[in-house]
């Protein structure tokens, strides 16, 4: 894996990304920048326009206008498929896993492996057994056990552990501990600092800012479908960043302050 | 904005119970719904595994096998002279399965991907009435194989057209098909009139070509071949089994306890062995009738051919998978609507066999045949053998199990001197128990799967 985010060129850098869905704009003028080996935090309202933004990167939308720059280069990304013969996988809030399915036909599913047409299991075992090592999921008792048989936090291993399985570069999460109780969370995120030590580009989506802070080392905030601020995570404070997700960063003016201070509360409600 | 964060609220609900880390789980409730087979490291764990695996609603073809026992046990007690289990009747009781068994395994295709398709009951019909029509010496007197294969395909295409409207169209397979029940019960009368039989074209005469269709269902082999087949099989599974274990174990791989594969082909090698005395005994009244029939090798070469194709290659992954969870298997880059389609071609391709074995049972094909009845049974024995209604899970060999069961409540009632609607009432209890079973265990795993 390539440490490119100290050289000059990042994992992956958007810019000007436009989309609307009919009346609706959605993205205006977004720019995002996802380094490799770092953790970038994407965070915003409801209806700020994060999930728009993943999609556009993850092949599911096109966006409007705008470019997507892969390793510096100018890229199009037309579908799910283009992304990840780049290297970008999308583990989505449903996991996408078959609960009938066990763990390593899941991690497989739709790129399994034959011989002479027959499906080459001991292989595709030996490959998931071996991922899942490195990611040190080691809670499950057996990789055949179906995924149906899994708790919230080893089913997001699962499906986390499905996205880097393909040489990917950069993994993209939307609302990864979203379901889960505290110790599964914890365990989630350890997943997370895991991809990046191992010089992935990750990029998730939280509401949670507990988590937010636990992980990211930079963090990107958008409201109303504009990019708001972009730095990395040392820079902010709790407050900060929940002040940039209601008001868009008005509030840090002296005068707005007090006005927002006003907003935050609605906007929690 | 509504379309951004799609039900980020949606899931929180599913897990939150789940706030003990896996680590901290008791051991005993999470076994219970892994396959033993995967964990076992001797027989005695594999029994303790399965055992939690039945209580935690995991019962796999154990209620069937059950449900068979007590069939035998019953109808031998209760029928007149204990005639239940002589050889005569087990032969007569599984050529009567046998329509049942292979319809059966034809509807799972279509249960496996959650969808239903209830043309069969005609569909196969029409590929027989095609099969023994063009036999006919009378008119255009093709050889049996040229016809069974036109036959098939012809049932093909009549299913792919059927999945290519229920995918493209997005329409619901249960409508599509309905009519499709409704349609080919029409075209089965109309193919039937054709040529000089008055819509009775026959298998029965002495020509060879005819004879072969008949054959079938009534031909059989040898009692020295049946044997010879019977080493030849087990050997090649038993031997198939213990090689693919040698195989994991050397790459370090988990396999299953060497004992369990002996005692699987062990009862395997003695099922066939029962299967081969019994069909070798001279059953004929008077003269000589023995020897295994063809028609059990035709429903073991089925059997055979389709679960290797479910379990062994991506189509019949991608057909579990479209069942389990269908924008899994989108996302996944599988084109679900061509799996679909060809499912739908297979399962009335199955259905062909069916129907063909059906006229040759039969001795011929009329226009007395009660489609409605056929697919509604074949669903049934699906669903009696273990495979779920609501997608996903299944098997090939549900379909023979199921097809025994309703088949030996068929014979049952018969040597009774029950009339049919004793035999339709007991069919439909069995039926409801084999459902609550299915909904039951589903409920289980789904209780399960909550735990940590």
């Amino acid at each position: 894996m390539s440490d490119q985010g100290s050289n000059g060129v990042p994992l992956l850098k958007a810019e000007g990304i436009y989309k609307g869905f009919g009346a609706v704009q959605a993205l205006s003028d977004v720019n995002l920048t996802l380094p490799a080996g770092q953790v970038t935090a994407i965070c915003g309202d409801n209806g700020a326009g994060k999930s728009v933004l993943i999609k556009c990167i993850a092949g599911i939308h096109q966006p409007d206008r705008g470019q997507i720059y892969w390793e510096g280069r100018p890229v199009r990304i037309r579908n799910a498929r283009e992304a990840s013969l780049l290297g970008i996988e999308t583990v989505y809030q449903d996991l996408a896993l078959s609960d009938n399915l066990d763990i390593v036909q899941n991690m497989f599913l739709g790129r399994e492996r034959v011989r002479h047409r027959i499906l080459d299991e001991d292989d595709m075992e030996r490959a998931a057994a071996e991922t899942l090592a490195a990611l040190r999921v080691t809670t499950v008792q057996s990789i055949r056990q179906p995924v149906g048989s899994l708790s919230g936090g080893q089913r997001q291993s699962v499906a986390v552990a499905k996205a880097v399985m393909w040489n990917s570069k950069l993994v993209i999460m939307d609302e990864p501990t979203a379901a889960l109780g505290v110790t599964q969370t914890t365990m989630v995120l350890e997943l997370v600092r895991r991809l990046r030590d191992q010089g992935l580009g990750v990029a998730i989506i939280s509401h949670n800012l507990n988590d937010v802070f636990a992980v990211a080392d930079r963090i990107a905030v958008l409201h109303l479908g504009r990019m708001v601020v972009e730095q990395e995570a040392s820079t902010f404070s709790r407050q900060s960043v929940i002040e940039y997700m209601t008001t868009g960063g008005l509030g840090l003016t002296e005068v707005g302050a007090h006005l927002m201070n006003q907003e935050t509360k609605n906007g929690e409600g | 904005m509504a379309k951004v964060d799609p039900g980020s609220s949606a899931h929180e609900v599913q897990t939150t119970t789940t706030a003990v880390g896996p680590t901290a789980s008791p051991e005993a409730e999470c076994t219970a719904l892994v396959p033993p087979a995967v964990v076992a490291q001797s027989l005695r764990d594999y029994m303790h595994g399965q055992t939690l695996r039945i209580r935690g609603g995991e019962s796999g073809v154990l209620p069937v096998v059950l449900g068979l026992v007590v069939i035998v046990i019953v109808f031998q007690s209760i029928s007149p002279h204990h005639v239940f289990l002589s050889a005569g009747n087990l032969v007569n009781l599984f050529l009567q399965s046998i329509q049942f068994m292979v319809f059966a395994m034809a509807e799972i295709f279509a249960l496996l991907l959650g969808e239903i398709d209830l043309s069969i009951g005609y569909v196969g019909p029409v590929g027989a009435v095609i099969a023994v029509q063009l036999v006919q010496p009378a008119t255009t007197n093709w050889p049996w194989w040229a016809a069974i294969i036109v036959a098939l395909f012809a049932c093909a295409l009549i299913g792919a057209v059927q999945g290519t409207l229920i995918t493209r169209l997005r329409l619901p397979s249960f409508i599509v098909t309905l009519a499709g029940l409704l349609i080919f019960n029409g075209v089965l009368l109309i193919t039937l009139a054709f040529g000089p039989f008055s819509g009775y074209p026959s298998l029965s005469g002495s020509q060879s070509n005819v004879h072969a269709l008949y054959d079938l269902m009534w031909g059989h082999v040898s009692p020295l071949a049946g044997w010879i087949i019977l080493v030849v099989v087990v050997g090649a599974l038993g031997g198939g089994m213990f090689f693919r274990d040698l195989r994991r174990r050397r790459s370090g791989l988990v396999a299953p306890p060497l004992a369990l594969t002996f005692l699987k082909v062990g009862f395997m090698a003695a099922v066939g062995v029962l299967v081969v005395i019994i069909c070798n005994l001279n059953r004929a009244a008077s003269g000589i009738l023995e020897g295994v029939p063809w028609a059990v090798f035709i429903v073991l070469g089925v059997l055979a051919a389709w679960t290797f194709l479910l379990q062994r290659t991506r189509f019949g992954r991608y057909i579990y998978a479209i069942g389990g969870n269908p924008e899994a298997a989108r996302r996944a880059g599988i084109n679900v609507n061509a799996i679909k389609t060809w499912a739908f071609a297979l399962c009335a391709f199955t259905a062909g066999i069916a129907g063909i074995l059906y006229a040759s049972y039969l001795g011929g094909m009329s226009n007395n045949v009660n489609g409605g009845q056929l697919v509604l049974y074949a669903v049934a024995a699906a669903v009696i053998g273990g495979t779920s209604l609501f997608g996903g899970r299944g098997k090939a060999l549900h379909g023979v199990l199921g097809g025994l069961v309703i088949g030996g409540i068929y014979n049952g009632m018969y040597l009774l001197g029950l009339a049919v609607q004793w035999e339709f009432i007991v069919t439909g209890l069995v039926l409801i128990g084999a459902v609550t079973i299915d909904s039951l265990s589903r409920r289980g795993a789904a209780l399960g799967s909550a735990r940590p």
